[in-house]
């Protein structure tokens, strides 16, 4: 099994601030690895550089042996790796089915004049876009919620949407920041099935940030600990929940 | 295709096609003066205008306050090639004259939207509209300063071919155009840069090249209305685009609602034809007018029809269903004029 997605001692400075440093990962195909931390750790400082929003300062980011960093973040995706935010960014005006059909663009092939004098295949990838997007949503149970704006589905609703736009783009690899983030328990363990659901029927790796820990230590095979910029840890969840460098950054001494 | 659409679309050509037939004979049997003929065709000029502005304005969300730059090089160039094919070949058919100078317009125009948006794009808000009030001094003063063609005294002597007809389709067929593009993916692209510009990235969108693409498209667009414009009047002062006028057109967006095609067309209609039916107050015209600007801020502040569209269709269904018959899709036409 080869490694999907691998950072080589990435090491991310603003200015005298090393917000991480020699960070190592190597994901196979169809992981599931989860990344935490406390608060200010880097976790998010890593997804941005991960997916292009940021140029690391220092080492080399591979997707499936194609170097990504200097790349944009649009043309990261395109190469097969999308991502949630923390702070949920949804198209807030347009409908659901619309949010999603966005992140479908790169797969609508028609060009602008077609477009402008609607010609027949317009029409037809329109159409073809729209089925695959209403899929899509029917996966999340969110087929009834088309034509809703995003901005007036509920908070857990988002929150799945923001999934199925990164699912759009035929991702090879999922990053998901902090999914669970205000979700009540019931919630976080449909979110849990959802997971392993969309992990299954896409064939995806997922790197996933959460501070929820009886999620956590549920779904990731692999746990890669950070506390300031720095890895501490790296294993099984077993092995994380006993390490005692863990327990000093949760915890304090 | 499928047959819902097929009707709405029907039912909008048929429509379009009435509003003209009846304006045509009003005109023809002298129940609208000639005069009234002309304000038609200045409202299709404002109604082009705003449309195009509203791609950026709206679609994109940009503050762009230069839009009259763009009509003026339009304006300028389709008159500046008219007068020389009617020099070179007086018998050529006015309409093709007048659709090629378009073009012309529109392309020159549309290049000028490439050259000011590809720096300027990457500002935002207040700081895009100084870039954008910047660039449309500079183009007026260029063309008064410019003596080829016409210098501070205008360009005179371009044939004037715009009559209400050619105005008439010309502005049916840029609505249409500017429909087809919110629709599309392009569309749906413009919209996610203004919904939030960092998801749009991080759903694939390569954000700068489509809003340059927003930018020419509405700059284009501005350039055929220039040019609708110099063949409508006969020659062009460089005086008349100046800065307030791209805030008229502003104020023509805002009015008819932020994304709103029809709310544009709508509102082109009410602010060409209001200051003209007000003529008789001359002293209380501007009073009357600013009035009616404040009153809708106040009272409906997302503008008259907000981010939603009128749909002929979906009226006409409401009426005799009474139920919601439309289901996709944010934007659906309506053009009626």
């Amino acid at each position: 099994m080869s490694a999907i997605l691998q950072a080589k001692d990435v090491t991310m400075r603003f200015g005298g601030l090393t917000a991480v440093e020699n960070f190592n990962l190597s994901i196979n195909s169809d992981e599931l690895v989860g990344l935490i931390g406390p608060n200010g750790a880097g976790k998010t400082t890593i997804f941005n550089v991960l997916t292009g929003v940021y140029k690391p300062s220092e080492g080399e980011i591979l997707l499936e042996d194609t170097l990504i960093n200097g790349l944009m973040p649009h043309e990261v995706v395109a190469l097969g790796m999308s991502r949630t935010f923390q702070n949920i960014r949804l198209f807030k005006d347009l409908t659901t089915i619309q949010n999603v059909e966005i992140a479908y663009n790169n797969d609508i092939h028609y060009q602008l004049p077609h477009a402008l004098f609607r010609t027949k295949k317009y029409w037809e990838e329109e159409e073809k876009a729209y089925e695959e997007c209403k899929k899509l949503l029917d996966i999340f149970d969110m087929g009834d919620y088309e034509m809703t704006k995003a901005k007036n589905l509920p908070y857990g609703q988002q929150r799945k949407l923001e999934i199925a736009r990164a699912l759009a783009s035929k991702p090879k690899v999922l990053l998901l920041d902090e999914p669970a983030a205000g979700m009540n328990p019931k919630e976080t363990s449909e979110l849990m099935e959802t997971i392993h659901f969309i992990r299954k029927k896409f064939n995806l790796a997922i790197l996933l940030i959460e501070h929820d820990m009886k999620m956590v230590m549920g779904i990731c095979e692999r746990l890669i600990v950070l506390d300031y910029g720095k890895t501490i840890a790296a294993g099984t969840p077993e092995d994380i929940r006993k390490n005692p460098d863990v327990i000093r950054a949760y915890l304090g001494e | 295709m499928n047959s819902k659409t097929k009707k709405a679309y029907l039912l909008n050509a048929v429509a379009v096609f009435l509003v003209y037939i009846v304006f045509l004979t009003l005109i023809r049997f002298k129940v609208l003066s000639n005069y009234f003929g002309g304000v038609i065709i200045l409202t299709c000029i404002m109604m082009i205008m705003a449309l195009s502005l509203n791609i950026v304005a709206g679609f994109l969300g940009e503050m762009a306050l230069g839009h009259a730059a763009f009509m003026a090089i339009g304006a300028y160039l389709s008159g500046f090639t008219s007068i020389a094919i009617m020099n070179a070949f007086p018998t050529a058919p006015a309409l093709l004259v007048l659709i090629f100078s378009s073009l012309v317009g529109g392309v020159a125009a549309g290049i000028a939207g490439i050259a000011i948006g590809t720096p300027s794009l990457r500002l935002r808000g207040d700081y895009l509209g100084i870039v954008t009030i910047g660039f449309g001094e500079i183009v007026r003063i260029f063309f008064i300063n410019f003596d080829p063609l016409g210098g501070a005294q205008g360009l005179k002597g371009i044939p004037r071919l715009t009559n209400l007809s050619y105005a008439y389709w010309i502005t049916v067929l840029v609505v249409f155009l500017i429909f087809t593009l919110g629709v599309s993916k392009y569309g749906r692209a413009i919209m996610s840069i203004r919904e939030d510009e960092i998801a749009s990235e991080a759903s694939g969108i390569p954000t700068t090249r489509v809003k340059v693409m927003a930018f020419t498209i509405s700059s284009f667009f501005a350039g055929i209305g220039g040019s609708l414009y110099a063949h409508y009047q006969g020659y062009i002062d460089p005086d008349k685009f100046q800065f307030m006028f791209s805030i008229e057109m502003f104020v023509i967006v805002v009015l008819g609602g932020l994304g709103s095609l029809t709310g544009s067309i709508l509102s082109a209609i009410v602010l060409t034809v209001l200051p003209e039916l007000l003529r008789g107050f001359a002293q209380y015209r501007l009073l009357i007018y600013s009035l009616a600007l404040v009153i809708m801020m106040i009272f409906r502040p997302q503008g008259m029809l907000g981010r939603t569209e009128f749909s002929l269709y979906h009226l006409i269904y409401v009426l005799t269903n009474k139920r919601e018959p439309y289901k996709k899709g944010s934007i659906d036409g309506g053009k009626s004029s």
